[in-house]
């Protein structure tokens, strides 16, 4: 695989036979490209694995195509369509408080309102040195004039440009709210433009945090956040009034704590100048008003008035569709991709097709952990992340998709990376190319070996299930989300990815569900069901994460913010959330480290008559000493057994690991104190549990608290004993007898 | 990030790590690692995949988001532990200003 200009993405990525998906497609324009469906069945490349195998589905897509040059605007922004009312005759001011977070980087705006050939309009904006500036034009003519004061990164400031039509002038005022002793960036300026005309008796919308569409192709993106915005129809000269008042002038009145979960900015002022928001801007984020006092903008919205705007922010790459495939009715449950093929450049748009609606082709459902491929999706850890080689123990390895990456960030960011002022980004989007969201791509923190990651880790898994000749039917994440339990009903095992870590309230109660009903279900991973996430509940296609207290996370958010702007829900770890992963699968997070991994003992408690089944064929105590992620099958993120958090009390541990490196270290949430010794070779608790228990309806649950399991399935053409016991483990949770909770070793005696 | 300064007595780990550089590292060859590794991202060296599992030129990590990974075309490699070593040597020069003859 190789990564050139051709590349696209689906408008979904779950469908039932008979469904339509959309493809957008972009390449060098007039360049004839082919497009094929394939169906994934394992896409490791390494020379150690099983071998790189898909297949192709004889389905005309209507190729050759004529690729068309399509481009991704990042930067988010608000616009008011709708704005004539604005028209103003004399006298014009907008005002708003601000807290700006890159003011050295370049200008920024942070309102414009211009007509189309930018002639006439008035622009305030944060100039080259940082220092608040505003634009007039009339009709050509150019008037310029700023506070010469440079602003304060995160700090918050009252700005407002003014227009005087009848004298002639203009206005630029920047005051902080608070002082800043010795600093002076208290600013005002005054400039004289023609007399007798308005610059805002125009009809253009006006935008917020980004110039219109420009010759420059530079819309001047602003990052940071903007507050209680307002427009007045009267002059402001030396001061900002603290707040609006209705028939003060009162042209219009953003207030952002309005409506937080969508993506309309709601005027008060009674005009009904009524906005709304492009590519995803954060909400939900404290204002100049935030005292402490309320956490939870739910609770008291009026702390929660700002909106961060970001120059990188990205929802939809908005693409127009290239061409559509019809998914035969036919066609059977898997993992599929439409390929995208020109001389050497391939590219893989992969999509999961259900079973039939209500039908079942398979007893094994495999679940597809695609909110945490979102979470992943194009993340830019080999590249702006120094430290992924330490945590490695061996170089980066940059492929052709990550270099692709580095020169196209337009690409866009999600839960492991920051944006460009160094805040941290809270939603992920699958409404754009995913690079590594492709059988084939090479990861970075999949262990020595492989290094194969999320989707292309877990084609270990759908490899597997060739190799044992198993059919099975897929659903997504996203099918979990939106119809609960009733995606897997009539299933009866249920197999999880390598690495299901995202998990929103409505998926984990379907597995919950799932469990209770008597469902058996493999967990083959780790550092799964950690994070919650709050999917939008009306865009498609987009979660929200603020990784909230505790946990292994890329960046802290903002005091104040730990509550999803979509749904109000906390979003830190599930622990955090009062169900630890524990309580579903009984193993939760303990540690992770990249380098090499390490085998499973067994423990004492194998043989015990409830796991007769799952040994079958394996002769030897240390089992999983091999693998293509890290040379072994307990790695990379570790899960154990821990009462404590959940796990039940009846549950076996099986197997454990031991051996791990310095480079395995625990997580924060279970470092409450720092002391030394955090690492593998003497923190105790560095460890992977195979675990087993039986439910009260019959079901039973097997956890192998690993990312790198899969990777030792693999091993040796999936002929080892990690896949004999996951075999074995499959064949008995498919056989309809229910299992007995009682434990059938302990016994009570009486003694004489 | 690490400010241990690497020194001479430090050259026992040099040889640890040439003779096995993908650990585990003792450690006091972990400590060195510890500064080696954690570098600021602008001219951070990095491997640059040429063929998947095969070869790989060294590269530099640039400074900031859009500008493109620098290539070393002279530096290529097609067994990953002598990459490594070659690293160790550069990184062991920068930070002590002596050249290791490993
Ligand atoms: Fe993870």
């Amino acid at each position: 695989m190789s990564a050139g200009d051709l590349l696209g993405y689906l408008d979904r990525w779950s469908v039932h036979p008979g469904d339509t998906i959309s493809c957008r497609v972009s390449g060098t324009a007039g360049d004839p490209y082919q497009a094929n469906l394939v169906r994934t069945i394992q896409g490791d490349t390494n020379p150690d694995g099983p071998g790189y195998r898909q297949e192709h589905i004889p389905l005309d897509l209507g190729g050759p195509f004529m690729a068309q040059q399509q481009t991704i605007e990042t930067g988010s922004f608000a616009i008011v369509d709708h704005a004539e009312v604005l028209a103003v005759d004399n006298a014009v001011s907008i005002v708003a408080t601000i807290w700006p977070t890159t003011p050295q980087r370049g200008r920024q705006t942070l309102f414009s309102r211009m007509n189309e050939d930018a002639s006439t309009g008035i622009e305030l904006f944060i100039d080259k040195s940082g220092a608040l500036t505003a634009e007039c034009r009339l009709d050509g003519t150019i008037v310029t004039v700023s506070t010469g004061c440079t602003l304060l990164s995160q700090c918050w400031y009252r700005v407002a440009v003014s227009h005087d039509a009848i004298r002639g002038q203009l206005h630029v005022i920047q005051e902080p709210v608070k002082l800043h002793p010795a600093i002076s960036d208290r600013g005002y300026g005054v400039a004289i433009t023609p007399v007798g005309t308005s610059p805002f008796d125009i009809r253009a919308p006006l935008l917020m945090a980004a110039s219109p569409p420009n010759d420059s192709n530079d819309r001047y993106h602003y990052n940071g956040r903007i507050y209680n915005p307002y427009v007045l129809s009267r002059i402001l000269v030396d001061s900002i009034p603290d707040r609006p008042t209705v028939g003060d002038h009162l042209v219009a009145a953003w207030d952002f704590s309005i409506e937080i979960p969508s993506q309309r900015i709601v005027d008060v002022s009674g005009n009904g100048l009524h906005g709304r928001l492009v590519n995803l801007p954060t909400r939900a984020v404290a204002g100049p008003d935030w005292d402490g006092s309320c956490h939870v903008w739910t609770h008291d919205a009026t702390h929660y008035g700002a909106i961060h705007f970001h120059d990188d922010d990205l929802y939809d790459a908005n693409w127009q569709e290239s061409f559509r495939v019809d998914i035969p009715a036919n066609l059977a449950s898997g993992v599929y991709a439409v390929r995208l093929e020109r001389g050497r450049d391939t590219f893989h748009m992969p999509f999961c097709v259900r079973a039939p609606r209500a039908r079942r082709d398979s007893d094994v459902v495999f679940l597809l952990p695609t909110a945490s491929y979102m979470a992943y999706g194009n993340n830019r850890i080999g590249l702006d992340v120094p430290e992924t080689e330490l945590v490695c123990g061996r170089l980066i390895e940059l492929t052709d998709q990550d270099i692709f990456m580095q020169t196209h960030p337009e690409l866009g960011l999600c839960f492991y990376d920051l944006h460009n002022d160094g805040s941290p980004v809270y939603y992920a989007s699958r409404l754009r190319p995913m690079m590594d969201f492709q059988p084939g791509f090479i990861g970075k923190l999949g262990g020595a070996g492989s290094n194969v990651w999320q989707f292309n880790a877990d084609t270990h898994i759908t490899g597997w299930f060739d190799a044992i000749d198993t059919s099975f039917d897929v659903v997504t994440d996203e099918d979990l989300h939106n119809e609960g339990v009733d995606c897997l009903n009539d299933y009866r095992v249920l197999v999880t990815g390598s690495h299901p870590e995202y998990y929103s309230a409505s998926m984990r109660d379907a597995l919950d569900d799932f469990i209770e009903r008597g469902g058996r279900m493999m967990y083959l991973g780790g550092n799964g069901f950690y994070w919650r996430v709050s999917p939008h509940p009306e865009l498609p296609g987009v979660i929200e994460c603020r990784k909230s207290e505790d946990g292994i996370r890329a960046a802290a958010p903002g005091p104040g913010e730990y509550y999803a702007s979509f749904t109000g829900e906390y979003t830190g770890l599930w622990r955090r959330n009062g169900r630890p992963p524990n309580t579903l699968v009984g193993v939760g997070m303990v540690a992770q480290g990249f380098d090499r991994s390490s085998p499973y003992i067994r423990s004492e408690a194998s043989n015990d008559p409830r796991l007769s089944f799952m040994f079958e064929g394996i002769e030897t105590d240390i089992i999983g000493d091999y693998g293509l992620s890290g040379g072994g099958a307990a790695g990379i993120e570790l899960d154990a057994a821990n009462v404590e958090l959940g796990t039940p009390h009846h549950a076996l541990i099986v197997a454990s690991s031991s051996g791990h490196s310095d480079l395995y270290l625990v997580t924060p949430e279970d470092m409450l104190d720092p002391v030394p010794g955090l690492g593998g070779s003497e923190a105790e608790n560095i460890s992977a549990d195979i675990v087993f228990f039986e439910t009260s309806a019959g079901g039973a649950v097997f956890s192998v608290g690993s990312i790198a399991w899969a990777g030792s399935m693999a091993w040796n053409n999936y002929d080892n004993a990690i896949a004999q016991l996951t075999y074995n483990v499959l064949n008995r949770f498919l056989n309809n007898t229910p299992f007995n909770i009682t434990p059938s070793s302990s016994k009570t005696e009486i003694l004489p | 990030m690490s400010h241990y300064q690497i020194t001479r007595a430090d050259r026992p780990f040099a040889d640890e790590f040439m003779r096995n550089p993908m650990g585990p590292a003792s450690p006091g060859l972990q400590r060195v690692l510890n500064r080696m590794r954690t570098d600021t991202r602008a001219g951070k060296y990095v491997l640059i995949t040429d063929v998947p599992y095969k070869q790989w030129t060294l590269g530099l990590l640039p400074p900031n988001r859009g500008v493109p990974v620098e290539r070393l075309d002279d530096l290529v490699f097609d067994d990953r532990l002598e990459a490594e070593r070659t690293v160790f040597r550069l990184r062991w020069q920068a930070l002590t200003g002596e050249e290791l003859s490993l």
